[in-house]
């Protein structure tokens, strides 16, 4: 099986705004990530939406560094 | 053909609010219950749902259901069953304080009760001054309910079944519902799920609108399963609009934008509400600057190289003000907007936010249908509740904070219904030899289809059909143009094809049956706005501008078959209270 199918549906949120960033970095920036920070994207989308929004609209940021690389480029989405 | 089963008490398709309440109330009474969801429960759209749960505790003042139950009527603009509505506004505050003993987080008043904060429509004593009537945690109330609800659920053995999507209802040939089949998206395998009493909460199907604030997900799954399986669909001309969404996204800007000074354009940089309303301009109400972006879309003065946007001036304001009073603004601008607003103005457009029509039900959460002389039948074995139910609360146009009020009471009483319904009723009845060939036909369809339409692009026409011909604001020969082009697109749908036909995590596969099902709410919705010659509420028409009591102060149904529509009386006698009359509607 592919792990990008799997990725690609735990990107379908709760939330529009993240339906869209989400959705538009699959195709953007998820296939120059490295082994380790596609990891890491797949830990970020275990969080709740509202936390995961309040990242990536730069409202909060991650005490992880590796999560905050991640997330700098979702926020640049 | 026979697929591997497995039988539950209860079988709840949508772990949003409504199916995790109503699946709560199912488990703590010892059932056994399945709960399906495309998504991870606390994923589901409720998490959206920022305004509150409207209830009258009377924290903040005097407050009472039967004013409640006013300004619902009122903003139902009459079509909301008063029976339903009286029971929403009585069960409301219980409603709130079952949520609080689950341990929700709500904001408190300084002597420790629930804090209300004040909500548009609201009112005390039948209109005369606002109330404070909305429970809230933060801006965080959906999001908090779907945690408190889904931990609970847990701890009373619910059991989840996630990445899970419901295909077709089984009923049998008296028309009793026996279940679901449903397919694992994980494997790709089908099953099907027996069950003594099926219970819809699949939430709202707001993608059928090119300029929607709906997740993704929200694909009106079960609205599709209940049309197929021959159960009408009540008021689907009504779906509530906000008039800036960013054109393309959906995503809202806030109307404080327009409170700051911001205002809308043409293409030929006209300020044209200022002929729409030349006092209050930018200003007016929703509705008014809704129906005036509408027209000048409709007319040839939208922008962009479709002319299909409208454009939200508010560089004049300056960086600073924009900056400190619209706070994420500039941001959600630039995400979604692709413009800097302190430079370029933001393509806006009218955006669906909420679907008031649905299955129908009575206030029980029982889905109804008419037969035997009779309008509401009970079909047994089946329920609703929430975005996807019709119960009718919300009529032609839900009052703001109701929808959760909605998920909580409905989701908990056709909890209700279904313990009653299991104790008449035990035992699993057989399933028709038949019961998964319908299902088993339209897979198999799509795995063979050859030559067939692109998912994608029969999706993108629907979005924007619906988009042009039944937005807003509705026009009669963008309708009946619009009825025969959403049949074709219809037939199209019919015939979708599916490259990839792999198994595990198939979202080629999953996207064409989600359209299957949008494909039936964006029909009914254009049939059923084509056939209604009034306005009412969020049904707004150019070529009957008033509201017809006369004619039109019932309930539409469509069936799939056909498109045939039938019409039911609107419930004006409540449980107790008196009768509130329809009157002329003014804020």
């Amino acid at each position: 099986m592919s792990d990008f199918d799997r990725v690609r549906w735990h990107c379908r949120r709760g939330l529009l705004e993240l339906d869209i960033i989400l959705t538009r970095f699959l195709e953007s920036g998820y296939p120059r990530l490295s082994e380790a920070q596609r990891t890491v994207f797949s830990g970020l989308l275990e969080y709740a939406d509202n936390d995961l929004w309040d990242f990536v609209s730069g409202r909060k940021s991650s005490a992880d560094a590796a999560e905050e690389e991640v997330l700098d480029l979702l926020r640049e989405t | 053909m026979s697929l591997p089963t497995r039988k539950f008490d209860a079988v709840v398709v949508g772990a949003g609010g409504a199916g995790m309440r109503a699946a709560l109330q199912l488990s703590e009474a010892g059932l056994k219950v399945a709960v399906l969801s495309k998504v991870f429960p606390t994923r589901s759209h409720t998490v959206a749902a920022q305004g509150g749960i409207g209830a009258s505790l009377g924290n903040m003042g005097e407050d009472n259901w039967l004013w409640h139950m006013y300004d619902t009527i009122k903003g139902s603009d009459y079509l909301g069953d008063q029976d339903a509505i009286e029971f929403l506004c009585r069960m409301a505050p219980q409603a709130v304080y079952d949520l609080e003993h689950y341990g929700m987080p709500f904001d408190r008043n300084e002597n420790g009760t629930v804090y209300q904060r004040p909500f548009g429509g609201h009112s005390s004593n039948f209109g005369e001054r606002p109330v404070q009537r909305s429970v809230c945690a933060a801006d965080r109330t959906g999001h908090a309910m779907l945690h408190t609800l889904y931990q609970r659920n847990v701890r009373a053995n619910t059991v989840f079944f996630v990445e899970w999507m419901a295909l077709d209802l089984i009923r049998d040939a008296s028309g009793q519902v026996l279940g679901v089949t449903a397919m694992e998206m994980e494997t790709g395998e089908t099953w099907i799920f027996q069950a003594r009493a099926t219970l819809f909460a699949t939430g709202g199907a707001g993608r059928i609108y090119a300029a929607s604030t709906n997740a993704f997900i929200n694909t009106g799954d079960g609205l599709g399963m209940a049309a197929r399986a021959g159960i009408p669909l009540e008021d689907m001309e009504f779906w509530q609009f906000h008039p800036t969404g960013v054109a393309g996204a959906g995503v809202l800007i806030t109307e404080g934008v327009r409170g700051e000074g911001g205002y809308l354009l043409n293409k030929d940089g006209e300020r044209f509400m200022e002929r729409y309303a030349p006092n209050m301009k930018d200003l007016a109400s929703r509705d008014v600057v809704a129906r005036a972006m509408a027209t000048e879309i409709k007319e040839g003065r939208g922008c962009g190289k479709d002319a299909d946007y409208i454009l939200l001036k508010l560089d004049h304001i300056g960086v600073d003000k924009i900056e400190k009073k619209l706070p994420g603004i500039r941001e959600i601008a630039k995400k979604f907007a692709n413009v800097d607003p302190v430079k370029d103005p933001i393509p806006v457009v009218p955006t669906c936010h909420y679907q008031m029509g649905g299955i129908p039900t009575n206030y029980h959460g029982e889905v109804v249908v008419p037969g035997n002389g009779k309008d509401n039948n009970v079909v047994p074995g089946f329920y609703a509740a929430g975005e996807v139910a019709c119960a009718s609360v919300h009529g032609a146009n839900r009052l703001g904070t109701n929808s959760l009020t909605d998920l909580l009471v409905f989701g908990k009483a056709s909890g209700d219904s279904v313990i009653r319904y299991l104790k008449e009723n035990p035992g699993h009845k057989d399933l028709p030899a038949d019961a998964a060939d319908y299902t088993m036909a339209r897979l198999s369809r799509l795995d063979s289809q050859a030559g067939g339409e692109s998912v994608f692009e029969v999706g993108a026409a629907m979005r924007r059909t619906m988009q042009a011909h039944c937005g807003v604001f509705r026009f009669p020969d963008l309708l009946t143009d619009g009825v025969k082009k959403i049949r074709e697109i219809a037939d199209r749908a019919a015939r979708t094809e599916i490259k990839d036909k792999s198994k595990t995590f198939n979202t080629a596969r999953i996207e064409a049956l989600e359209l299957d099902n949008l494909i039936e709410v964006a029909r009914s919705t254009m049939v059923c706005a084509d056939a209604r010659q009034e306005s009412r509420g969020a049904h707004d028409r150019a070529d009957y501008p008033k509201r017809d009591d006369v004619t039109w102060l019932k309930h539409t149904l469509w069936y799939k078959d056909n498109d045939r529509l039938e019409y039911k009386a609107v419930n004006l006698k409540p449980l107790t209270a008196e009768s509130f009359e329809p009157k002329v509607r003014s804020y």
